[in-house]
This record gives C-alpha cells, structure tokens and sequence, in this order.
C-alpha cells in the first residue's frame, strides 16, 4: 500500500498519471512529459517533493555529531547554507546522498531520498550517541514543492517578500510565501535555477495553488517525475539506485570531493574510505549520446563494438529533449572513451562517449 | 478515459486492427490507451516490407521516454507497408493513435482468431486500470 503525499487530491484533479515510487504514490507526469521538461528548461516547473525525508538535527553538538555521521565536513558550515553530501557505511558505502540545511547554530536540517530517509534517521540517531545533539525525523509533518527553471525567481518574488535576489545557490532562508511559512532553500535536481520550499503538511495545498495561480502568466506547469529524472540526468546528476549504492564508495562514482578528510575527528566510513582516496577506481562514471534512436536503459551492458566484450553497465538513460538523441550514464572501464556500444535487448547500439553533463545552462 | 472506436477489433496487448470487414489488407496500430499509458513515444520500429509475421509474435517495438513494449502481430500474414511518417515522427502514436499514428498493414491470411470486440477491450482496460 504505497503512502499519499497531502498534495495527491491535487494531483488527481490535474489528471496525472499516479505511480509507486519508493513506497509513495506520486505524479509521473500530468500530460507529456517532454512538454514539462521543456517548461522547467524554458519557463518553470512546480514539483511536489513531499516523499523526501526531513529530518532535523539540533542541539549544541549538532554540527560535531553530523560530522562524525556523515562523510562532509557540516560543522564549518555557515548558518543560512546548504552542503551536499552522504553518509556511508563503516566499509564506505553510499548508504544517501543528502542535502544538509544548517538553519541556525545548533539546528540542521538533513534532506533524504524517499528510499532511505528511515534508515537515515536510524543511522544518525545510533551515530549521534555521545554527542550533545537530537535527531528528529520530522518527514511526516513536512511537505516539499519545488519551483524550478528561469522564471523561477519571477514566480515566487510575486508571492513573498523574502530577499530572493540576495539568496545563493545552496542557502536557504525562512520566509513567508503566499501566507505560509516556509523554509526557502536555492536548491534543486533539474539543472536550472529554482527553489524548494519546504513547509507544513497542512499548508501544501494552499502553497500549491497560489504558486500554480502566480506562474500562470510566466509558463508553469505542474511537471512530474518523469521530468524530473530526465532532468537531473541531462544535468549529470546521480540518483540512488541508480548511480549511487550500498556497493559504491563516493570514490567509485567520482564524488570523492564530499568525503572530507581534513575535518576534525574521527568519523564513520573514514577508515575504509582513506586508502581509496589516491586509487583510480576501475569503472567511471561515464556520459553516453546514442547515434541511433534506440534507448540505453538501467543496467543495459556497455560493450565493446569490435568484439562485444561487457566493459560497463548502464545505471540511467532517456531520450534528451535538450539534445535531440538518447543519452545515458555508464559506469564504464577507465581506459574507454572510444569504440562503444550499449547492448539494447541483443542489438550493440554505437555511442559516444561525452563529458558529464550533457546539458548546462547558460547563465 | 481514452477513446475505444466500435469499429475496430482488438487484441489484449492493445493494439487495434481495423479493415477486417472490407478485404485482405488490415491496418494495425496501438490504442489510445496503450499510448496514454507509455507517454511520450519517442522511437517506434516497425516489421519489414514483404516479411511474414505470424500472430502473437513480437514484431516491433515502441519506445517512449520512461519504458519499452514490443508490439506484437494481432495477425498472421504478409506485411505490405509500414508507416514511414510515424518512424520520423513517433509523436504520433500519441496525437492521432488510430489514425496518422498506425503503424502498419498486413495482407492476412486465413481467418484472425482471438481478436476481441471494442466492447470486450473495454473490459481489459478497465482491469488493469
């Protein structure tokens, strides 16, 4: 029995197409979701978030008992920004990716994939032990809209006072839109410019409304998560389960960067982590544009043309609106770049191998 | 509630047959339904010209932006022309399923079986929904 988000009646009377993901019945799409991937890339887009978890980290050690949970370093974090990161296993594998909010300077809120909020909050609460700090998963009473794209700022400027203009990519500051008090974070999965705005459960279908009203002039239009995934893929962005799991270090998926050994203390993963840090993993992570139609699917082999040797496996791929042609990420032997194909259901697809991401906006 | 013509025949792998009454040609294309339930197809391949295809084989396939289905023969026959402007344009399974948006035609032989009424699919659609 999959769990509603306060926003599904909504989503019912705009006639999306409803699905289970990660236990939760959520909007795949309303309409054509190549036409809501246009509109986020052009206009803006208005997601509903709501099955990722909130959980809030507080107390005079919050920063200390985060920086010994997780692998970054969250303690130098400035109040008002936001740091993406992950939290590993003792043997170093990517148990989240998470964003991690600090809203003041014994209060973080830690944002996690629908998939693995509960075990996170586990996690944080068995690695807080010690520390002079609270873990409260708080996802249940919390609902998350997105506003996403370049008119994003227009939309919400119309709907609150809060600073926007002044407000940096990765911080978040509290606010009131349309008469609801928010948390406003410069975050997102899309590649453009956009905002989450994390509220009470209750004010979601207000907030809802008033920013579908307020974007009706500027090109909203309701987009769901089948945008959503070709989006964050056009802009390289990994999802767990996808490119990221258990079986994966933050070494392996080239996201090595977050893992902060220069912090103080010790912290949980760090022992397996360190001597991966200075050894080329042997697959990459790898950009793929089909010359054919045909689409490179998760876990579709990646092969050799010449002989068909396996040399990789495809962890996400879709048609590209912004490209005209299927793309994917692989993760694919160190030594390819050239010479590739994807095995689409028997038939050896040639690709070409291109850098990460396949699509940035201008600025 | 997508639309379901009369006049058509179908099968439970929603594509639809039309042409039966009036001769040996049959057109095939998916149903409104089956491509409401894909979203936004992008590729879609086709049998080859002059080919046999025999009833319940996987003959194609429609490729949209979230899945992949084969498109399976409703009929046993002779494929005497694919749809060539829904190959450049796949939208079309979407815009226009039962009409610019067919896919190809077979010059069948004996006599379809296990093809259902527009009544009877109404049936299958609304137990999987």
């Amino acid at each position: 029995m999959s769990r509603s988000t306060p926003l599904r009646e909504v989503h019912e009377t705009l006639g999306a197409t409803l699905t289970d993901f990660a236990g939760w019945l959520m909007p795949l799409r309303y309409g054509s979701e190549s036409a809501e991937h246009n509109a986020v890339r052009t206009a803006a887009g208005l997601f509903d978030l709501s099955h990722m978890g909130e959980i809030f980290v507080t107390g005079p050690q919050a920063g200390e008992a985060l920086d010994h949970a997780l692998v970054g370093n969250l303690s130098e974090l400035v109040p008002g920004r936001a740091r993406y990161t992950m939290i590993c296993a003792t043997g170093g594998g990517v148990l989240d990716d998470l964003i991690v909010y600090r809203l003041g300077s014994e209060e973080f809120l830690v944002v996690a994939n629908a998939s693995n909020y509960e075990r996170v909050a586990a996690e944080l609460t068995a690695r807080g032990e010690g520390f002079q700090a609270e873990v409260d998963d708080r996802s249940d009473q919390y609902a998350l809209i997105a506003v996403q794209g370049p008119r994003s700022q227009e939309i919400l400027s119309s709907l609150t006072d809060a600073d926007l203009a002044g407000l940096k990519y990765y911080a978040g500051l509290p606010g009131t839109v349309a008469g609801v008090q928010a948390l406003i974070a410069r975050t997102g999965y899309t590649g453009e410019d956009g905002f989450e705005l994390f509220v009470a459960a209750a004010d979601a279908v207000s907030l809802w409304q008033e920013l579908a009203k307020a974007g009706d002039g500027y090109g909203l239009r309701p987009a769901g998560l089948s945008a959503r995934d070709t989006l964050r893929l056009e802009a390289g962005m990994p999802l767990y389960g996808n490119e990221l799991n258990a079986g994966l270090t933050p070494f392996d998926a080239g996201l090595g960067r977050v893992v902060r050994f220069d912090k103080p203390g010790d912290f949980v993963g760090r022992a397996a982590l360190a001597p991966l840090k200075d050894v080329p993993p042997r697959r990459r992570l790898t950009g793929l544009v089909a010359r054919g139609r045909r689409v490179p699917r998760h876990g579709y082999p990646v092969v050799l043309l010449t002989d068909g040797t396996v040399v990789g496996e495809v962890t996400s791929g879709a048609p590209s609106q912004s490209l005209g042609k299927p793309i994917a990420m692989a993760y694919v032997d160190t030594n390819l770049s050239e010479g590739l194909a994807v095995d689409i259901r028997g038939s050896h697809e040639p690709v070409d191998v291109v850098d990460l991401p396949f699509y940035r906006r201008s600025k | 509630m997508s639309s379901i013509p009369e006049e058509l025949s179908y099968t439970k792998e929603h594509e639809w047959v039309a042409g039966l009454d009036d001769g040996l040609t049959v057109t095939v294309g998916i149903t409104a339904y089956a491509a409401d339930s894909l979203g936004d197809v992008v590729y879609v391949q086709l049998p080859e010209v002059g080919g046999t295809i025999e009833a319940g084989d996987a003959v194609g396939e429609v490729e949209s932006t979230k899945s992949v289905s084969d498109i399976y023969a409703p009929v046993t026959g002779e494929v005497v022309e694919v749809n060539q402007t829904v190959v450049d344009d796949p939208s079309l399974v979407n815009s226009d399923p039962y009409g610019e948006g067919w896919l190809f035609r077979v010059r069948i032989e004996g006599t379809p079986e296990d093809l259902l009424t527009s009544e009877e699919y109404v049936t299958v659609t609304s137990s999987e929904a």
